[in-house]
């Protein structure tokens, strides 16, 4: 069954948080990660990893660099999901 | 009829040595060609600085320096040394190998003597062989060493790998030992994502296009995709790591220090939070002041944190060697006594 967009933004939210330490509130659907939220490209690989655990999907490497807003990633893994 | 083998023994590791290139490269000096900022540089990798050899500072008068600081210490000569491993990417000869070179320059032109390929895990892959060949009994004291140039191989224009890449040698002797003291190895590969890290064009490239030069093929240097490395540097060599530690029977709260290749701080900063190292492991960080010198990483760290924390001397330690291929090898070893 495809995760809900809203259940997978929180969930994205709190692994923004933990792992580049980036307040919850500011991490919205149109958020860029690099630019916005100054979530590295380094920290992008444990946001992905943490996410494909939480979120029980595959990010696979060459998709990480598509997922350039924070609603690219929601999309993504509510695809994924499906 | 049956074939008489030698009764297995145990292996250790006896001294190490080392040698830093004279010329220390701040990050101030890598950064205008890449348009980056130190504090960029130090936030992405941990380096502050490194070492770059100069012309007369090659792959062999660096290892060379490198065995003769590791002989000293076991307090043995080059007449001891049956065996000369050498791991490196960057001799600048197909044949004949850096080993047979470096053991004519250290006056031991009998001992057995080859290169091994396995790029920044190559190290480990030597510790592996070289516990293997004296447990078996065919080597008695072998020299292990790690060694790289890697100024030679690296774009001074690319903003992945330019401000990453150094130079320097670490070697160990492995001899025989009353008890275990170096841990089963785990190694493998995952070739499937060997485009990861590359060093092309190839040398045939120049042959087969002889009206192209360098200017238009480019020189052969080290290409890396950061995220792809980053993820299975850190997700993968963090199970290895853990697998090392089991087939060695060692807790990981039982380790001394915690010594893995030195890629990248944020690689070994998380690789230890995966692994859930406790505080009182002593991680090497050796990456701030030396870069990433691939196959001689491992031994120069080792030496360094043996020098900041002499208390390490006779405890165990895990290393993890891991880089272009994919290729990895972990052991969990007893760090050498005190010379």
């Amino acid at each position: 069954m495809a995760l809900a967009q809203a259940d997978v933004l929180a969930g994205l939210k709190e692994i923004v948080e933990e792992v580049a330490g980036i307040p919850a509130a500011s991490v919205e659907l149109d958020k860029n990660f690099t630019d916005d939220l100054d979530v590295d490209s380094l920290s992008m690989v444990e946001v992905v990893v943490a996410a494909e655990e939480r979120f029980g999907v595959k990010i696979p490497d060459d998709s990480v660099t598509d997922l350039v807003t924070v609603g690219d990633a929601v999309n993504f893994i509510v695809n994924a999901s499906k | 009829m049956s074939i008489k083998a030698t009764p297995l023994s145990h292996s250790r590791i006896l001294s190490v040595g080392t040698y830093r290139p004279q010329r220390v490269v701040p990050n101030s000096e890598i950064v205008e060609r890449i348009e980056s900022t130190d504090e960029w540089i130090v936030q992405r990798t941990g380096i502050e600085s490194r070492r770059f050899a100069g012309d007369d500072e090659t792959v062999i008068s660096m290892a060379k320096a490198a065995c003769e600081m590791a002989l000293k210490r076991a307090k043995l000569s080059i007449e001891d040394i049956d065996t000369v491993i050498v791991s490196t990417i960057s001799y600048p000869f197909q044949a004949p190998s850096a080993a047979t070179e470096l053991i004519n320059e250290l006056g031991n032109p009998k001992a057995a003597a080859f290169d091994i390929s396995a790029a920044c895990a190559g190290f480990c892959y030597g510790v592996a062989m070289a516990s293997d060949l004296v447990r078996s009994g065919t080597s008695r004291n072998v020299l292990v060493i790690g060694v790289e140039k890697l100024s030679d191989y690296t774009d001074p224009d690319d903003r992945a790998t330019a401000f990453i890449f150094a130079d320097g040698a670490g070697a160990v002797i492995i001899g025989q030992s009353d008890q275990p003291r170096i841990g089963q190895t785990i190694w493998g590969s995952d070739a499937d994502s060997r485009d990861a890290i590359t060093l092309t064009p190839s040398f045939l490239d120049f042959k087969k296009n002889p009206d192209k030069g360098v200017g238009e093929l480019g020189w052969p240097n080290i290409s890396q995709q950061g995220q792809v490395v980053f993820r299975w540097a850190v997700y993968q060599m963090s199970k290895v790591g853990l697998k090392a530690l089991e087939v060695a029977g060692v807790s990981v709260d039982e380790l001394g220090a915690f010594i893995p290749h030195q890629a990248n701080i944020r690689i070994i900063e998380t690789m230890a939070k995966e692994m859930k190292i406790p505080d009182s492991v002593l991680i090497a960080d050796d990456i701030r002041t030396n870069g990433n010198t691939s196959a001689a990483s491992i031994p120069l760290a080792m030496d360094r944190i043996l020098e900041e924390h002499p208390e390490l001397h006779g405890k165990l330690a895990l290393l993890i060697g891991y880089g272009a291929g994919l290729v990895y090898a972990g052991q969990v070893v007893e760090l050498p006594p005190k010379p």
